[in-house]
């Protein structure tokens, strides 16, 4: 197939799978597919980074293993873990069998004390898995070298056991939020795609596929009113998943269109607005002037 | 590509030219500041090749998925593209030459720099079209304060070079980075003593006793640094002292493991990179071409706001946030209080260093300096080394 129609084909799969992908999505997905070298995903929050791993896991049929940073984020709950608690009964055991000191070593040091964390869960599955590495900017710089290390090796040392090496090679998605700048030497080892928020027809496609029950009027309307709403000055802008929860919560209280029932859309706005500060900012006459803009 | 009229030798060149052409390609980006090298030379045929050359829109998305990395080099990847490959419809900053093609601006630093100030500019003022500030050489002179920018880069940024200061400076750095108080974060470490148990190494040790655990280890947290985030106002009225504290900020920069340096006069600009620079002369160069096109008094608040929206991120509860201004503001005193309202609940300790504050007879008493001291935990003096080096004992106890 030549290379335009399988842009075409997994933009359709992605959208069967529920999600509205512009073509050139599509095509950094089909590269990263095709070259298995790890996608960085960067943009604000709430534009569906996630999303995408999810997404990706789903069209492909593969499992998803998904790591989520943290601060102090260390190898222990990244990669593997003993099993101490286990460990410990079982030198019981063994002392009453009168096992020798190095077999008692091999005994309790195998494959069977060992906790799989995600990274290695990554490397070891019979079938490629889909590894989310998610908000990789939480985990500091130690980590972020380690895992570069895994992700040009795809191995693994455990000084008891000795080497893991990777039986799959897994499709990496690392999303990241900018609260710390990533090394070059990361940037430059993944794909990047920036995740924008969407345009209007694309965020309506999005909320038709995923509330179809919302009807084409009011889907129209929300979105028009999201996307004016992100135009103004405010602090936390509304993602995708906000504009979702907002059509859900119009659908549950019985609002069919935006200028149906002021008073009550106005109390609904807090599915939109995050901060105390955009709350005070909205004022009444201007969501009137958005409902009126967006009808 | 494969044509059945072409012949085979035909096809080797075609496929020779487009091989070299690819590898310019990867050239050019990399002398426009994209994270590139060798080994994406190489990619850059396996990204063609998958890819193919049947479609120019998934060459150009393959290509950007690969050669970007960060959200700048996204912006202006498409021009970069457009004026490599599609040359004669394209009026950008790149022209071609016939080595290829060469930037019609000597630094390549400046274009980063540059989208990101039309980006401030096009979305507070719509009706200015993002090439509308682009060149210089097309008579129509869009670009304010150009002189203006020129003695800047003379006054301010000259003096940066000055080895003795320069010496001082580090000195006092080096102390502060020695002595800044440490603050336990969340990773941890083993030590011998400690309050957990680590459970690893304790097991490991048990084993050489049958499995009793006769030798605990501990664990515990690592201590670090904060994380300094650096404001520093570099407009007309300071330009007595910004010179001093882009050096002070430069010190700081290859000392400290976590710095942020933002300078601002009517915009801010993030300037840690510039500043990393090993070799002063282009630290100075980046500089003055990234301070182009400011002009006007300054708005604290407004840069301020710019800070927060966005790089706000950055700030964590171990940062320390350090402002540097006289406070001479042409803004809002209300706007500016607002900005430094959302600054404070995010960091862990303001400070605002104000070189004025070291003059005899002054109090901070303009409306803005007014506006801003409720927020601060720390307003002192800084005009010079002497005072900096004052100011040591408080700055290593925050």
């Amino acid at each position: 197939m030549a290379g335009e129609d399988r842009v075409t084909s997994l933009q359709a799969r992605l959208a069967e799978a529920g999600y509205i992908a512009e073509r050139s999505l599509s095509a950094s997905l089909l590269l990263f597919t095709e070259m298995q070298r790890p996608l960085l995903l960067e943009g604000d929050a709430g534009v569906g980074k996630t999303e995408i791993a999810h997404v990706v896991a789903r069209v492909f049929d593969c499992p998803l293993i998904r790591l989520q940073c943290y601060e102090g984020l260390d190898v222990n709950s990244a990669v593997y873990e003993w099993n101490y608690q286990h460990q410990l009964l079982s030198i019981k055991l063994l002392e009453q069998d009168r096992v020798s000191a190095d077999d008692a070593e091999q005994a309790i040091f195998s494959k069977r004390f060992l906790l799989e964390r995600p990274l290695l869960a990554a490397i070891t599955q019979p079938q490629s898995p889909v590894l989310l590495i998610d908000e990789i900017d939480r985990a500091d710089e130690e980590f972020e070298a380690y895992l570069l290390e895994l992700l040009s090796d795809f191995q693994v040392s455990i000084p008891e056991l000795g080497t893991i090496t990777a039986t799959s090679k897994p499709y990496v998605v690392i999303t990241s939020n900018g609260t710390r700048e990533l090394s070059d030497a990361l940037r430059r080892r993944c794909f990047y795609h920036y995740v924008d928020y969407p345009e209007f027809d694309k965020e309506l496609r999005i909320v038709n596929a995923r509330l179809p029950e919302v009807g084409p009027q009011l889907s129209r309307q929300v979105v028009a009113f999201v996307q004016d709403l992100r135009k103004l000055d405010l602090r936390k802008k509304p993602g995708v998943a906000e504009t979702l929860d907002w059509a859900a919560a119009l659908l549950k209280l019985g609002i069919n269109s935006l200028d149906a029932e002021p008073q009550l859309l106005l109390d609904t706005l807090v599915c939109l607005l995050k901060t105390r500060e955009d709350s005070i900012r909205l004022e009444s006459f201007e969501v009137e002037r958005l409902v009126a803009r967006a009808l | 590509m494969s044509e059945a009229a072409l012949t085979s030798l035909e096809e080797r060149q075609l496929a020779h030219f487009l091989q070299t052409r690819l590898v310019e390609f990867v050239r050019l980006a990399r002398s426009n500041n994209f994270q590139v090298g060798v080994a994406e030379e190489l990619d850059a045929q396996n990204v063609a090749l998958k890819c193919g050359l049947g479609s120019s829109m998934r060459l150009r998305w393959g290509l950007r998925a690969l050669l970007c990395s960060d959200q700048d080099d996204w912006e202006r990847f498409d021009e970069l593209y457009d004026a490599f490959w599609h040359p004669a419809n394209v009026q950008s900053r790149y022209s071609t030459g016939a080595a290829g093609l060469t930037r019609k601006r000597p630094d390549a630093r400046s274009t980063a720099e540059e989208s990101r100030q039309e980006d401030i500019r096009s979305s507070d003022a719509d009706s200015q079209s993002a090439d509308a500030s682009d060149e210089t050489d097309d008579g129509g002179g869009t670009r304010e304060g150009a002189s203006f920018a020129a003695s800047l880069a003379k006054t301010d940024f000259q003096a940066l070079t000055d080895p003795d200061e320069m010496r001082a400076v580090e000195a006092l750095v080096d102390r502060l980075a020695r002595q800044m108080r440490k603050r336990a974060i969340r990773r941890q470490r083993p030590s011998k003593t400690g309050k957990k148990i680590h459970l690893r190494k304790t097991f490991r040790n048990s084993l050489r006793f049958g499995g009793a655990p006769m030798v605990l280890n501990y664990r515990e947290r690592i201590k670090r640094q904060p994380r300094l985030v650096l404001i520093v106002d570099v407009s007309r009225s300071m330009s007595m002292y910004s010179f001093f504290f882009l050096r002070f900020a430069r010190a700081l920069v290859s000392v400290f493991r976590d710095v942020a340096v933002f300078a601002y006069h009517t915009q801010l600009l993030p300037i840690t990179e510039a500043l990393r620079q090993t070799d002063l002369i282009r630290v100075r160069n980046s500089l003055a071409m990234m301070s182009q096109g400011w002009s006007g008094g300054t708005r604290i608040g407004d840069s301020l706001a710019t800070f927060n929206d966005k790089y706000g991120q950055i700030l964590n509860s171990r940062s320390i946030t350090v402002i540097v201004s006289d406070g001479l503001d042409t803004g809002e005193p209300d706007y500016l209080a607002a900005q430094l309202a959302r600054i404070k609940p995010r960091c862990r300790k303001l400070v605002w260093l104000n070189p004025l504050l070291g003059r005899n007879g002054y109090e901070p008493i303009s409306q803005g300096m007014q506006a801003a001291l409720p927020y601060l935990d720390m307003f002192a003096p800084a005009h010079n080394l002497n005072s900096l080096q004052a100011l040591e004992p408080d700055l290593t106890r925050l």
